[in-house]
């Protein structure tokens, strides 16, 4: 099965614009960086939440804590994918309880991840509140879930497939794609 | 990625990069097992039920606990208290347990292949948790775990088994795991405990507890079951300790930083005098996490999946 | 009732015959001549005597629930064999005048072909005193043997090879040294290591085949050793013959052509446990050249069928024993000549002329006024060993699934048809 590239809706640039704003979105809706602690979901979650908390040291002068959450073993798909997921640690260094989470994804779609992310932070304590930052919202909700900051709105079809593509990953240049399966 | 098979029957027949999974797997566990809430959702409405024809306690829980910390419901059965003692066969004992929606069966029995009598009988997954003197995987896998993590690497790595190779069901399991990932085995013990074809096997075989230890990064000391001693294989528990035992002087053959390990129980100054028994119980608690974490690692690849394609 | 095979590749090794011809049956006896009431065409076939078992447990008395005298005969008619020899480890044991006179009477009443009784060795097989080896002798017995068991019992063994003498009687030996065999249930070796089976080290049968020997040049007594499977076996019997003794031996199917490698790709499967087990390809190639030199005189099956319950178990509880009657003739043919490790002629001999020599029956010819046991064979017939249609109660095989060559189409017992099937 081959894929189409069909349009590229944020290059290297934009990427950077939208991060710097939600990083000012979180410092002031969090009236600074106090109890924040900054997760990412892997994969793709985990380098924008690097990269939000290097743009938050520079903005405050001070780096947030960080994490990285590896929701697999929450995953509601588990029974019904043929292809069976490689389970990775979660690496959470402080303890979630009272905390300010923000939760970090690459592309907001049906909520589905959240959701097992929610679960999987949940069990690891209480933090006091939970926020979600993303950089790309498609739309197609299929839970009651929200994004408290969006890096770009984007308007979908179901037949498309939304990627990100990070220096960091891909080892190509920053960009997002809206591909197509032929 | 995922197991060949659905079965864990023995890691004979099993290939390294399904054993390298697992170890990998098992590390992303160990995390699970140190939090204050040691429960994930995954296996949730699966059933995991232990089949013991042998008594053990350690096996058995770490089985029930990997179970349980991954939300399946586990049912434990023994023999004194199962059917069994009516006389039911191992074929009509699984069908039924299979017929109560078991998801994946773990069982120890004392006859070799049990486990695959029990795997041609029944269409859930079936996990060797010892079966005679054949394999006993699991603790194979925690064995290679407990290395990995000690020595960074297996490949290259010297490793000496020591003591009752023949009958030893950890012995056999452990050699095809080590072999498998590269590392230079040597067993020793009384020859009358050493198996046969040990070079076909793949290891070197030595009744020279001295030349096993030198120069060893790893040596695992199996217990000695003090009854093959009626049965004429060695002279007296007197005689093992001082030839065969392991102790201070023997040790300082191996290497400074060697890694000593015991299945457990152990049998203090028989098969490890007691002054290096103590160092072995140091590192006891990390082998029960690690016993725990692999045997969470088996039962998502078994079970966290879909059908294999 | 004269009947014609008309033909067909006749193959008498015993009188050196091997060529296309008719060959007549004239009642219960081989005849002369063509005049027949009935014709049947056999181009293409292979007419050979039939075949003779000299090992075969029938199960019964005692055991019908593994094999009967029917099941069991029909099974060999099947395979091919007009004539099989039936152990004593019935329950009871046949061990007196009264189960040998049992089990010729019944098998004249159910069997479809020769039944010749084994009398025990000793007293219900415990291997403590002589069993009524004359008595038994006079009622019919043609052997004896305390077959399944092993005698330890060195002067036992010393008195029965001297007894039996007296009425030219072999004694059937079931060679196991039983502490050295211990709780084996597969040869020691390689495998039995890998898979953590107890194993059956070669020299417990090798040191008991020498004893037996040794007392058989001692007695003058009549020694024949039932299932070798190991290649000292062969050496031993072949020393023995070199000197002179009396002494015969046979070979099964299974110890030809399995290794006990077949344990382990089986998965642990029951059907590949058999005593004494299955050993090394060195084994396996001593017994074929021990075969092809004449020092294994007879192919024998010893079929031991078991019921499924006794064989779907753990393999240390599992009985010992492959239901051999129906597919023996396919295995050697197919596996064995086909391959090329066993001349026709040879694997004929060893089923027929060389087991009738063994106990001295005069059959296993096709000689003008011999008993009419006949097997007609078609080499090239193609078939799938399925245990499942098997006239055997014993379904316990480790060749199923096996594609073999070669089938008995026409078994003749006395003249009789006990078995047809020619396309």
């Amino acid at each position: 099965m081959g894929v189409k590239e069909k349009a590229r809706i944020m290059d290297a640039e934009a990427i950077r614009r939208a991060l710097s704003r939600i990083a000012h979105e979180i410092i002031e809706r969090n009236r600074g960086i106090k109890d924040l602690l900054v997760v990412g979901i892997r994969r793709r979650g985990v380098p924008l939440a690097q990269r939000l908390c290097d743009r938050i040291a520079e903005i405050e002068g001070a780096r947030p804590a960080m994490g990285i959450l590896d929701i697999t073993l929450y995953r509601d798909d588990l029974t019904t994918r043929s292809e069976q997921p490689v389970v990775h640690r979660t690496e959470i260094p402080v303890d979630v309880k009272g905390k300010k989470v923000v939760l970090v994804d690459d592309v907001l779609y049906t909520g589905r991840t959240i959701r097992a992310a929610l679960d999987a932070l949940m069990d690891l304590g209480r933090p006091e509140l939970i926020q979600l930052a993303v950089l790309v919202d498609r739309g197609h909700r299929e839970l009651p879930i929200r994004a408290d900051f969006v890096g770009k709105n984007v308007p979908t079809s179901r037949k498309e497939m939304v990627e990100l593509r990070l220096n960091e990953v891909d080892g190509t240049e920053d960009m997002v794609l809206i591909v197509e399966k032929d | 990625m995922r197991l060949k098979s659905k079965h864990v029957l023995g890691l004979r027949e099993m290939e390294a990069e399904e054993i390298n999974l697992v170890l990998d797997t098992a590390d992303s566990m160990k995390e699970i097992i140190g939090r204050e809430i040691k429960k994930v959702p995954t296996l949730r409405g699966r059933t995991l039920v232990t089949l013991f024809y042998e008594p053990s306690t350690r096996t058995r829980t770490s089985f029930e606990l990997a179970g349980k910390y991954m939300s399946a419901d586990t049912v434990n059965i023994a023999t004194t208290t199962s059917a069994v003692v009516k006389g039911e066969t191992l074929k009509d004992t699984a069908r039924t347990l299979e017929m109560m929606g078991t998801d994946v069966l773990v069982m120890r029995h004392p006859i070799s292949g049990s486990c695959h009598l029990l795997a041609r009988t029944v269409s859930c997954s079936v996990i060797n948790a010892g079966d005679g003197m054949h394999e006993h995987p699991s603790q194979g896998l925690l064995d290679l775990y407990t290395i990995r993590q000690k020595k960074g690497k297996i490949a290259g790595l010297r490793v000496a088994i020591v003591g009752d190779i023949l009958h030893s069901r950890v012995a056999r399991s452990n050699l095809w795991g080590l072999t498998k990932l590269g590392a230079e085995v040597v067993v020793t013990g009384p020859s009358t405990l050493l198996p046969p074809a040990a070079q076909e096997l793949g290891v070197r075989a030595t009744s020279r507890v001295e030349e096993a230890l030198e120069g060893a990064d790893v040596v695992n000391v199996l217990r000695l079951q003090l009854e093959r001693q009626k049965g004429g294989l060695f002279p007296s528990i007197r005689e093992y300790s001082r030839m065969f035992g392991v102790n201070r002087e023997r040790l300082a053959l191996a290497k400074p930083d060697v890694l000593l390990m015991h299945p457990g129980p152990m049998n203090r100054g028989v098969e490890l005098s007691s002054e290096v028994a103590d160092s072995v119980y140091s590192s006891i608690n990390e082998q029960v996490t690690n016993g725990v974490a692999v045997r969470m690692a088996l039962l998502y690849l078994l079970l966290g999946g879909g059908e294999a394609a | 009732m004269r009947l014609l095979i008309s033909g067909g590749r006749i193959l008498d090794p015993q009188r050196g015959v091997d060529g296309e011809g008719d060959l007549l049956v004239d009642g219960d006896r081989i005849g002369e001549g063509t005049r027949a009431d009935r014709v049947i065409d056999a181009r293409g076939l292979l007419v050979v005597p039939g075949l003779i078992d000299l090992h075969t447990h029938l199960r019964e008395p005692g055991f019908e629930y593994k094999e009967d005298l029917v099941s069991g005969t029909h099974a060999a008619a099947r395979g091919g064999f007009t004539t099989v020899v039936a152990m004593a480890n019935t329950s009871p044991v046949s061990d007196c005048r009264a189960t040998v006179e049992w089990v010729i009477g019944a098998a004249r009443a159910r069997a479809v072909v020769n039944v010749l009784p084994v009398g025990a060795v000793s007293k219900g097989q415990k291997g403590e005193e002589l069993a009524e080896i004359g008595d038994m002798a006079a009622a019919g017995a043609v052997a004896f043997s305390d077959d399944g068991k092993p005698v330890t019992n060195g002067e036992l063994m010393r008195c029965a090879l001297q007894y039996a003498a007296m009425w030219g009687r072999p004694v059937i030996t079931h060679c196991e040294d039983r502490q050295l065999a211990g709780e084996g249930v597969m040869h020691l070796g390689y495998w039995s290591t890998v898979l953590g089976l107890r194993g059956i080290p070669a020299a417990a049968e090798a040191a008991m085949v020498a004893r037996d020997i040794m007392l058989a040049e001692l007695t003058g007594g009549r020694l024949h050793l039932a299932h070798l499977s190991t290649a000292r076996s062969v050496e031993l019997v072949r020393e023995a013959k070199a000197r002179g003794l009396a002494v015969t031996a046979e070979v099964t199917p299974h110890h030809l052509l399995l290794t006990d490698e077949a344990v382990a790709t089986s998965g642990f499967d029951t059907d590949t446990k058999v005593n004494p087990p299955l050993r090394t390809p060195a084994d396996v190639a001593a017994l074929l050249e021990g075969l092809r030199d004449g020092t294994i005189d007879a192919i024998a099956t010893d079929h031991a069928p078991h019921h499924q319950d006794d064989k779907d178990v753990e393999y240390n509880y599992a009985a010992s024993g492959i239901s051999g009657l129906e597919t023996a003739l396919a295995l050697v043919l197919d596996r064995l000549v086909g391959q090329g490790l066993l001349e026709l002629g040879q694997a004929v001999r060893a089923l027929t002329a060389g087991p009738a020599r063994v106990l001295g029956l005069d059959r296993g010819t096709l000689a003008p006024g011999a008993p009419a046991d006949v097997t007609v064979i078609d080499p090239s017939r193609e078939w799938t060993v399925e245990p499942a249609l098997f006239a055997s109660r014993g379904r316990n095989t480790p060749f199923k699934g096996w594609k073999l060559r070669g089938q008995a189409v026409l078994t003749l017992v006395g003249g009789r048809i006990v078995h047809e099937a020619i396309a």
